[in-house]
């Protein structure tokens, strides 16, 4: 069986960056805490050796509060490590210390990786290393693994191998004796100590109960002893051997800081402190947005690029090219209209992906890159918590709302990093619905480009049926008011390597995920029109099109819009640019366009996450909502004689 | 002027029936003989009943002072805990003796100055006072985070939370008893900074830390 080293710690250390170090591949790296919501298992080669490296999730205790925290927990305990690299934040030695404490206690065999050093020593913190291992008997190594300093070291304590840890820390008392008769009633055997375990039970870990009991059979004396220990302490025995965990902690900084540092106002704390107060961060918020997300994002990658693509690439070039090329060496009309038709797979489908949808996309991705990497979101959570607690969300949810600008699909994803699932099933909903995709937004800007109060009109509508509907699921779904925490990490300048890599990363990802998705489109469109599908289709769709005022021809976007909402948009470019929409029936369509079905890609991700019949209700929910907030705003409009 | 030992038995009296809802509660089980003087001290109060069998139940008047009487003894117990770092051992004795010193209008003014604490040391609630309500801090030693200003700060006397999902991504965080605290901003999320590290919150959490105030910055 090959060896497994498996990579543990807090949110926001590092994990990630050293897995991408021993493997050679890349995950997500970012700083704000939650980055990674899966488990990402990949080989690494130690000196010939190879090895399974595993990078998991954040977590603060073997106690864990998030899914993500119980799957770290599980893997831990189940897949028998070579070796546990427990990841820290140097600065913060003194509070993730109870981790390594743990994974010591459970008698893993665990190195601590002193990392982010270089902030640590900018604080003025000296650490004592050799007395840090010796106080836990296992191996300290300190590094920045962003630089890689340090890492040989690792590297070299891995290959040569280590003992593990022969430390035992003390709790009072009464715990003590609990956990030795406890220790007396395990007889079968266990992965980790049966002393951890002992402490797990003490601590009243359901799930763990579940596998003692499953082990033992009758673990009714187990259950005595827990009680009588309960019994006797006011507080809960986890706060009780938390607390002990921390003193333990405190009194091994004590003798192993040799300087405590002291924090200075720094030029980045002090813009850091500039974002989160609300008279000078909303500005900031809105600049964020003018500038990356409208200038960027719409001016640039939206106009300038697709223009460029567009126009001189493909229209003058390869279109013509590819046509003449296919009547020529294709005699049947039919398979020429299937590659270089209206519709056509590659005058279309290719078209739309490569010239519309991936400049747009990779802009925006290039911004979303270094918004993350200085830390900007968590501070955005702080500034917006109040407000989203009106929708029945945290300021947490933030993260998944900014990322659902990029794509919805992948913000779905890491809703995963709220704590309840009645916040993952809010934020779910708000996503499908209200949150356009940069690929759709970029369409859209381009949609408004010569008509800015058009463009009023959308952004206050499709923000006020985001409110609303927050507002109201709240009410309807039923579940506990959120609670609002984040670790605030500090501001730090991107490394451009690591915004290029990401941007990349998650442009192969979104290309996998769209490209087939719009040739199957073309080609589905084509079998429709043969066998007159199609027409019957945009049949039916122009009833609820002409409830809203619309030329029946925008029937044939919202076609497209089935397959992706950006598909549709950019179907609506098309007529648009024929000059078929008037100012109104313009802001009308893309409304209803914004507020349409999710993209197939993201329909199937909330299947997976959500489960089939919330998946599926939110879609058809959304499909009836989109139209009536169309018909009602087409109707305010005429009503108040509007004209856009 | 209740005596001291009449106190004590309103006292646990009053936790019988109010706190832990025995419905009868008897001289025997209290350890009080019915020839007891502070029996009769209390019965010429109008504050018990003692009907047959021994039971003896507190009269309205009686109820209204066990409650005081309990209240004084937890705030006391707050006070040498947070204030005087009086060790656990010691709190329950002394508590008691310092009950008895608490006269009224005394606990309001020590309730405010420990931020209006809702539980004991030993997490016991501690029944409110007027003072509660009006909320208005004047002398403070230990605030909730929530009542801080901007620049505050102490080390934190304890945390009361019944929600054991708060309490443990507190613990995660490091808000734990003797950790340094300072305040940055109170709008429109609290903003902490714990050692090296900086949290934000809502209310609902900065409430529930309380923080021994040491200076402002």
């Amino acid at each position: 069986m090959v060896k497994k080293i498996i990579i543990v710690g807090s949110p926001n250390v590092g994990k990630s960056v050293i897995f991408n170090y021993f493997t050679g591949r890349y995950v997500t790296v970012s700083n704000y805490p939650g980055t990674t919501v899966e488990v990402s298992r990949g080989k690494g080669k130690i000196d010939g050796q190879e090895y399974e490296i595993i990078d998991t999730p954040g977590m603060y205790s073997l106690i864990p509060i998030t899914e993500e925290e119980r799957v770290a927990r599980s893997i831990l305990f189940n897949e028998a490590p070579e070796v546990v690299l427990h990841v820290i934040d140097a600065k913060n030695l003194e509070r993730m210390l109870p981790l390594t404490l743990q994974l010591i206690e459970a008698n893993l065999p665990v190195i601590l990786v002193l990392n982010i050093m270089d902030e640590a020593e900018r604080l003025g913190i000296k650490f004592d290393i050799e007395q840090l291992e010796k106080e836990l008997g296992i191996p300290v190594i300190p590094t920045v693994s962003i630089t890689g300093q340090g890492m040989a070291l690792l590297r070299q304590i891995i290959k040569k191998g280590f003992t593990k840890s022969r430390v035992n820390f003390i709790y009072d008392d009464f715990i003590e004796t609990s956990i030795k008769k406890i220790e007396n009633f395990l007889k079968k055997e266990y992965l980790i100590s049966k002393r951890a375990i002992s402490l797990l039970l003490l601590q009243e870990d359901t799930e763990i109960f579940q596998i003692v009991r499953e082990k033992e059979g009758n673990i009714l004396e187990i259950e005595k002893i827990v009680r009588n220990v309960k019994e006797n302490y006011s507080r809960s025995i986890n706060y009780t051997i938390s607390l002990r965990r921390h003193q333990i902690a405190t009194q091994i900084c004590s003798r192993v800081l040799k300087e405590q540092g002291k924090a200075k106002t720094t030029l980045l704390e002090k813009i850091s402190r500039i974002t989160m107060n609300p008279w000078t961060g909303i500005p900031i918020l809105l600049a964020v947005l003018y500038f990356g997300l409208y200038k960027f994002v719409g001016e640039f990658g939206a106009g300038t690029i697709v223009d460029f693509i567009e126009t001189d690439i493909f229209e003058n070039n390869i279109n013509p090219f590819v046509t003449e090329i296919f009547s020529r060496v294709i005699p049947w009309k039919v398979i020429q209209e299937l590659f270089v038709g209206e519709y056509g797979v590659i005058t279309l489908g290719i078209r739309y992906a490569i010239a519309i949808i991936l400049p747009i996309v990779s802009t925006f991705f290039l911004v979303f890159a270094v918004i993350e990497d200085t830390g900007y979101l968590p501070r955005l959570a702080m500034l917006i918590d109040r407000v989203f607690k009106k929708i029945g969300l945290s300021g947490r949810a933030v993260i998944p709302m900014v990322l659902g600008l990029g794509c919805d699909t992948m913000a779905t994803i890491v809703t995963r990093t709220l704590p309840t699932k009645r916040e993952r099933i809010m934020a779910t909903i708000l996503l499908a619905l209200a949150v356009p995709c940069s690929a759709q937004l970029g369409v859209i800007f381009a949609l408004f480009e010569n008509n800015p109060k058009a463009l009023f009109v959308w952004l206050s509508v499709i923000s006020m049926v985001f409110l609303f509907t927050g507002f109201l699921a709240k009410r309807i779904l039923p579940g506990e008011q959120p609670i609002f925490f984040i670790e605030v990490p500090p501001l730090r300048l991107p490394k451009i390597s690591n915004v290029l890599i990401k941007t990349y990363t998650r442009m192969t990802w979104y290309f996998k995920e769209v490209f087939p998705l719009f040739i199957l489109a073309s080609v589905l469109i084509w079998f429709g029109q043969l066998t007159g599908i199609f027409e019957l289709v945009i049949k039916l769709l122009s009833y609820p099109v002409k409830l809203l005022d619309l030329p029946e021809k925008t029937a044939v976007a919202y076609l497209f819009g089935f397959f992706r909402r950006d598909y549709g948009a950019a179907g609506l470019y098309d007529i648009n640019k024929a000059g078929l929409l008037s100012g109104n029936q313009l802001v009308v369509a893309v409304v209803t366009m914004t507020l349409f079905l999710p993209c197939i890609a993201q329909f199937l991700i909330n299947i997976k996450e959500r489960g089939w019949k919330v998946g599926v209700s939110i879609s058809v929910f959304i499909f009836f909502f989109a139209f009536i907030i169309g018909f009602f705003l087409n109707m305010l409009l005429n009503i108040l004689g509007v004209k856009l | 002027m209740l005596s001291d030992k009449a106190e004590e038995i309103l006292e646990t009296l009053w936790i019988s029936s109010e706190e832990k809802k025995i419905q009868e509660v008897t001289l025997e089980k209290l350890g009080i003989k019915e020839d007891d003087t502070y029996l009769k001290e209390l019965l010429e109060n109008n504050l018990i009943n003692l009907t047959g069998q021994s039971i003896i139940n507190l009269t309205p008047q009686g109820k209204k002072e066990g409650q005081d009487i309990v209240r004084r003894h937890r705030l006391a117990e707050r006070l040498l805990v947070d204030v005087l770092d009086v060790k656990d051992e010691l709190i329950n004795e002394t508590a008691c003796k310092f009950e008895h010193l608490l006269q009224k209008g005394i606990d309001d003014y020590i309730c405010t100055l420990l931020g209006h604490p809702k539980v004991c040391p030993h997490g016991n609630p501690i029944p409110q006072g007027k003072c509660c309500e009006g909320k208005i801090p004047h002398l403070r030693i230990i605030s909730p985070l929530s009542r801080l200003s901007p620049g505050e700060k102490g080390k934190i006397a304890y945390i009361h939370s019944t929600d054991q999902r708060k309490l443990q991504k507190m613990m995660a965080m490091g808000v734990l008893p003797g950790k340094e605290i300072t305040l940055l901003q109170s709008f429109p999320s609290f903003l902490f900074q714990i050692g090296n590290s900086q949290f934000a919150v809502d209310e609902s959490i900065a409430d529930e830390i309380f923080v021994r105030i040491s200076e402002k910055e």
